[in-house]
């Protein structure tokens, strides 16, 4: 449904922006593009949408060439920014029905899909309210609402909950899996917040300073990685002799010391776990807790982009100020 | 039929913005009564001069601030796209199929009707004061007409400055800086007849100068329709060109995205 190929966006005077993006996402899913801010995927999203023009390479969205049939395109896609795109001057209603117009859509069809849509978003007591007065999570909705006036095929959420409380961001989830199930709707989003694309998407491709490093499923992704997290937790007293039990066994590598605890990670973890288990017995150690994680999206970002996700976002933080 | 419908819906989003705002309505209809005053007062003496024969101050100055009031007032319409631009409303916009140039021209649209109103107001205060249009209602149309193509070639202008320069401190800085000189240059608030050689030259290149001298010329009577109609045309083209130059402008601020 959206197949993007080597695409380069250079802003002057020398940010690359993306530096040979590719992705695909097949009709139906709910894609979910991750990475820190400045990795690149605003950017992609505005290529994809039509108001930027790459440098080079190639993108199809619903079948349509955005760069060749940018027009056409535009009816197939809707989008919803990372800014409130309402007009916080006019009502919920107004803001639907210039948007209705900005495709063609008019009279009688047109005010029936306004309604309609303000039903379906939990609008239609506001909807003749000024979007000013609208709450957070109201504004997010009418977005959402304005995004989908025209049915489209595909929908581009560029940071859909940044900034939203986690009440607000709990119930924007709930609103982009019922879109996506009841509607087959075709879904882009981006983030930067782990838990959303471990939450919604079905495919994630993880982006870093332009460039796709890692796609896949989130299970995929972190079953790839055969690395479950071993934490055994240990007495001060005993620490140095469980790190050296550990330090000995082939299946568990990457051991360190933590507060309380010695962690280490196992290909496969609940076949490591009574090798440890043994293992710190003939060494005489009794652990008084043993956890055994699988790995997250931030152990599947580490591993692909050189660094935590959150460090990431600190560097470029530190650029962008 | 589409571009005319969207140009349409577009001018009544910022038209009802405009009227939802109080404080804008009031500042928009007494700025006219303002002007007037002010300057009828401040340039009172200029029938003094020796060699003027513009008839009374009155009569001389009503047309010079329509002109004056228009590009001013038509000057400031990119703050709107600007506002667009930060608040994410462009981009939503961009991202439709909408025809460009109805976001100009619905934006423009809005612009001429609150110069046609002010214009309006000027006139009757005018009138009240004592102004004789002799040029009959005829005359006082056209004087509003030049007015209205004066103001939408400077929104477009201005729109246009806003989508390449997306700062609202440089839009201020353009507007500001182009203003008042394109007032001085020409016959708004003094007879071409009594200014400096040189600024007579520059004031025949400055539009608010063709503005001022078809309005004038036609509502205050011996109405030369030559110059009406040679300076009426310079402004339609000026606002054709205007135009295009907003709408291609929408090219320019989508490649900085």
């Amino acid at each position: 449904m959206i197949a993007a190929s080597d695409l380069v966006k250079t802003y002057p005077p020398h940010v690359r922006a993306l530096d040979g993006l590719s992705l695909t996402v097949p009709e139906g899913a709910v894609f979910g593009l991750l990475g820190p801010n400045g990795a690149g995927k605003s950017t992609t999203v505005r290529v994809l949408t039509t108001l930027s023009r790459p440098d080079s390479g190639t993108a199809r969205v619903a079948g349509i060439d955005v760069l060749a049939e940018p027009v056409r395109a535009r009816h197939a896609i809707g989008v919803v920014g990372q800014k409130h795109g309402g007009d916080a001057e006019a009502t919920g209603r107004e803001n639907l029905t210039l948007q209705g117009e900005l495709y063609g859509i008019t009279g009688r069809d047109l005010r029936r899909r306004v309604q309609r849509s303000l039903d379906r978003f939990g609008l239609a007591d506001a909807a003749d309210r000024r979007v000013k007065t609208y709450s957070g999570g109201m504004q997010r909705r009418l977005d959402v609402a304005l995004g989908l006036i025209h049915e489209p095929r595909v929908l581009f959420l560029d940071e859909p909950t940044t900034g939203l409380d986690p009440e607000v961001r709990a119930q924007m989830w709930g609103e982009i899996e019922r879109l996506a199930r009841d509607e087959g709707l075709t879904v882009l989003l981006t983030t930067h917040y782990l838990e959303e694309a471990d939450r919604l998407a079905d495919e994630v491709a993880i982006v870093d300073r332009g460039r796709v490093v890692a796609a896949g499923s989130p299970e995929a992704l972190k079953s790839e990685l055969r690395s479950d997290m071993i934490r055994v937790q240990v007495s001060e007293q005993e620490r140095a002799a469980a790190h050296a039990a550990l330090e000995r066994l082939d299946a568990v590598h990457e051991v360190e010391v933590g507060a309380g605890e010695v962690s280490g990670r196992a290909q496969n973890g609940a076949a490591a776990v009574p090798v440890v288990l043994a293992a710190l017995a003939r060494s005489g150690v009794a652990p008084t807790g043993l956890t055994l994680a699988r790995p997250s999206l931030d152990d599947v970002y580490l591993r692909y982009a050189g660094r935590h996700f959150e460090q990431a976002a600190e560097v470029r933080d530190e650029v962008a100020a | 039929m589409t571009a005319a419908r969207q140009t349409r819906q577009v001018s009544l989003r910022y038209l009802r913005a405009l009227l939802r705002q109080p404080a804008w309505v009031g500042i928009t209809l007494t700025q006219p009564l303002i002007w007037l005053l002010l300057f009828g007062a401040l340039f009172k003496a200029v029938t003094k001069i020796p060699g003027f024969h513009g008839g009374s101050y009155i009569d001389f100055l009503t047309p010079g601030v329509v002109v004056m009031l228009a590009v001013s007032s038509a000057g400031w319409t990119g703050m709107g796209f600007i506002e667009d631009m930060n608040s994410g409303v462009m981009d939503r916009t961009l991202a439709s199929p909408v025809w460009r140039g109805a976001l100009n021209l619905g934006s423009v649209a809005q612009a001429v009707l609150t110069v046609v109103i002010q214009s309006t107001l000027i006139v009757l205060l005018g009138l009240a004061l004592g102004a004789h249009y002799s040029g009959g209602v005829g005359g006082v149309l056209v004087l509003i007409l030049v007015g209205a193509l004066l103001g939408g070639a400077f929104a477009s202008l201005s729109n246009g400055v806003a989508l390449r320069a997306r700062q609202r401190e440089t839009l201020i800085g353009a507007v500001s800086f182009v203003l008042l000189p394109l007032t001085f240059l020409s016959s708004a608030l003094m007879q071409r007849g009594l200014v400096p050689g040189w600024i007579r030259t520059i004031s025949n290149y400055n539009p608010v100068n063709w503005a001022a001298d078809a309005g004038r010329s036609a509502a205050m009577g011996h109405t030369d329709w030559g110059l009406v109609a040679s300076r009426v045309g310079l402004l339609v083209l000026l606002l054709a060109l205007s135009a295009r130059f907003a709408t291609a402008a929408f090219t320019t601020y989508q490649r900085s995205l």
